[in-house]
């Protein structure tokens, strides 16, 4: 066992007990904060594996921008400041179907893989990776821009329901508790409100 | 280095995200255990370009970017999708989504639930 080899066990211990601890805690900010540390320990082995820029990559989006997100919809939706009884369902399918998984993939790589031994390969620097994004993968990358342009649209548009909506159509009334920006004129609400 | 270590670590964290998945009943609750579940196949893609000469180069760590690029649209639009719930009915509860929307009157976000 050579000091990566320790590093890697170590880190993936604490990225498996957070990991559990996120799927089996009964509080939800602490859900949230187990992941950071799960990501964290994520964005470790990836620095261990020479994969430096995809860890980088895993701290800035994943532990700073994801987790945040996250974090702001159990505030936003039910954040309760002690445990909750009813996060769950009967788990046992669900134990099944996990474990099942889980332990099949393990077994299986373990299998492929045994205590075969691989020196690490260069690093993958950002000089490196943006070589071969920029020479190798230049339309999935123009692709995956369109991608996030789609879903930023696609947000914004779920996040404002009257986008879209026919005035008077259903009947229903903007929701109450909602602050209708008055930056929208309409000429056939004016006078409803 | 060992390449089963991190193999067998991503099967782990790929079984508990499926376990979370089916387990919890709150939708962000399940979006995180989404999360762990991507977070696993980043880890095996990672993994797999330092074990797997390839014919390209760090192709393995370029789909790892694709995948966290992936996972960020994908929990933008699913909070939006929460949050919007969470308007509507005042509950986050995977359970209780109607699946025909027709047949149900919408509860206003106003009224305090009993959750």
């Amino acid at each position: 066992m050579t000091a990566a080899d320790v590093l890697l066990l170590a880190l993936g211990a604490v990225a498996v007990g957070a990991g559990l601890l996120v799927v089996a805690t009964r509080h939800l900010v602490r859900a949230g904060l187990h992941l950071v540390v799960c990501l964290g320990a994520l964005a470790g082995m990836y620095l261990v594996l020479t994969a430096e820029l995809v860890a980088w990559v895993q701290v800035l989006i994943y532990v700073g921008a994801v987790v945040v997100l996250l974090l702001f919809a159990v505030m936003l939706t039910r954040a309760p400041i002690g445990a909750s009884a009813d996060l769950d369902r009967p788990g046992w399918p669900a134990a099944l179907v996990g474990g099942g998984a889980g332990l099949g993939l393990a077994a299986l790589l373990v299998d492929a893989f045994r205590w075969s031994r691989v020196d690490l390969p260069a690093a993958g620097t950002a000089e490196r990776l943006g070589e071969q994004v920029f020479r190798s993968w230049v339309l999935p990358f123009e692709v995956l821009s369109v991608l996030l342009l789609a879903a930023l649209v696609g947000a914004v548009v779920l996040a404002r329901p009257e986008i879209g909506r026919r005035p008077g159509a259903d009947g229903t009334p903007p929701a109450p508790g909602r602050r209708t920006p008055p930056a929208l004129p309409r000429a056939d609400e004016g006078g409803r409100r | 280095m060992r390449p089963v270590i991190p193999y067998v670590t991503a099967a782990l964290l790929f079984g508990l995200g499926a376990y979370g998945v089916l387990r919890r009943r709150n939708a962000v609750l399940v979006l995180m255990a989404v999360e762990l579940m991507l977070n696993a196949v980043n880890l095996i893609l990672v993994t797999a370009d330092t074990t797997v000469r390839a014919q390209l180069p760090h192709a393995g760590q370029v789909f790892a970017l694709f995948v966290i690029v992936l996972a960020a649209a994908e929990v933008g639009v699913g909070l939006a999708i929460v949050l919007q719930l969470y308007r509507l009915r005042s509950s986050v509860v995977v359970d209780e989504v109607p699946l025909d929307e027709a047949a149900v009157e919408p509860v206003p976000a106003t009224v305090e639930g009993d959750r």
